[in-house]
């Protein structure tokens, strides 16, 4: 059951990013130029996911359990630390040079954009990057 | 700042946006996880042998990632995109992504679709900075080297 909700899960993710327009990076970077001719339409993806997203996590944060009665894996942190700052900084100018993050070039390349390789293959490279370091320095 | 109202498409914005809240919904409903790219993806490919229980939702998440276009073809039309992305330009963007998103911990669907629909605050700090680091390098890019 598990095995089958997490395929429908990435199924419905993909047709919500392909109906918004998200795996086409022109969309995206016409969000990013706020200062040149802005296309708000990004905003509005992210509204329309959050409604949704809102509602379910109130209502499992009451439930506690997932709706087959196991365990939820939430992260519980609320650390903010110059870390997430600064990662996330970094991921803003990747994100905005191609006009990709990693949802939408995983689905842009099922749909046949193999030079979506060239930008998945660094992206994985440097995730392990910064896991083995972070693995490192913690056995220290 | 003016507003594009030529490519403005708000409904298909909105609908798309709400699937992708609902795929979140079915993640968190019935596997109990967030629904993160970037750290679902990471975790994939974690050295050692991991329990298969730990992989397995992780691998057909993906898979139906990457199946979604061809069943979405066989009903509906997917426009063309416009990529103008060098190869150099990918793969600089490719590495920057992940550094990033595994320094900070997600990446627009853990900390934005997510995150924020927890009302979690290092989930907004990360959104607001992977925006406004957006916007600035978007300006740069486009427009300040003219300048």
């Amino acid at each position: 059951m598990n095995q089958l909700t997490a395929l429908i899960s990435g199924l419905v993710f993909g047709f919500g990013l392909i109906l918004s327009g998200m795996t086409n990076p022109a969309k995206v970077i016409g969000f990013l130029d706020l200062f040149g001719k802005w296309d708000p339409s990004l905003a509005l993806v992210m509204m329309g996911a959050i409604a949704v997203t809102f509602i379910t996590f109130l209502y499992l944060g009451k439930r506690q359990k997932t709706l087959l009665g196991e365990t939820l894996h939430f992260p519980g942190t609320s650390h903010i630390d110059a870390r997430l700052i600064f990662g996330s900084f970094l991921f803003g100018v990747g994100w905005a040079y191609a006009g990709y993050c990693p949802g939408p070039a995983i689905v842009a390349l099922g749909d046949g954009r193999y030079e979506l390789l060239y930008f998945i293959i660094p992206m994985i490279l440097g995730m392990k990057v910064i896991d083995l370091i972070s693995h490192y320095l913690k056995n220290e | 700042m003016t507003i594009n109202w030529l490519e403005f498409t708000p409904q298909s914005a909105l609908a798309g946006g709400a699937l992708i809240g609902i795929a979140a919904a079915i993640l968190a409903l019935f596997n109990g996880r967030i629904m993160g790219v970037s750290g679902i993806v990471s975790q994939l490919l974690t050295s050692g042998t991991p329990p298969k229980e730990h992989y397995r939702w992780r691998l057909l998440f993906i898979f139906g990632m990457l199946l979604s276009p061809m069943i979405y073809r066989a009903v509906a039309h997917i426009p063309k995109v416009q990529d103008h992305a060098s190869i150099t330009q990918l793969m600089i963007a490719g590495l920057l992504v992940g550094v990033g998103t595994r320094l900070g911990s997600g990446c627009t669907s853990g900390h934005g679709v997510c995150g924020l629909g927890r009302l979690s605050i290092r989930s907004l700090i990360a959104t607001l900075c992977f925006m406004a680091a957006g916007f600035l390098a978007c300006y740069y890019f486009l427009h300040g080297v003219k300048a």
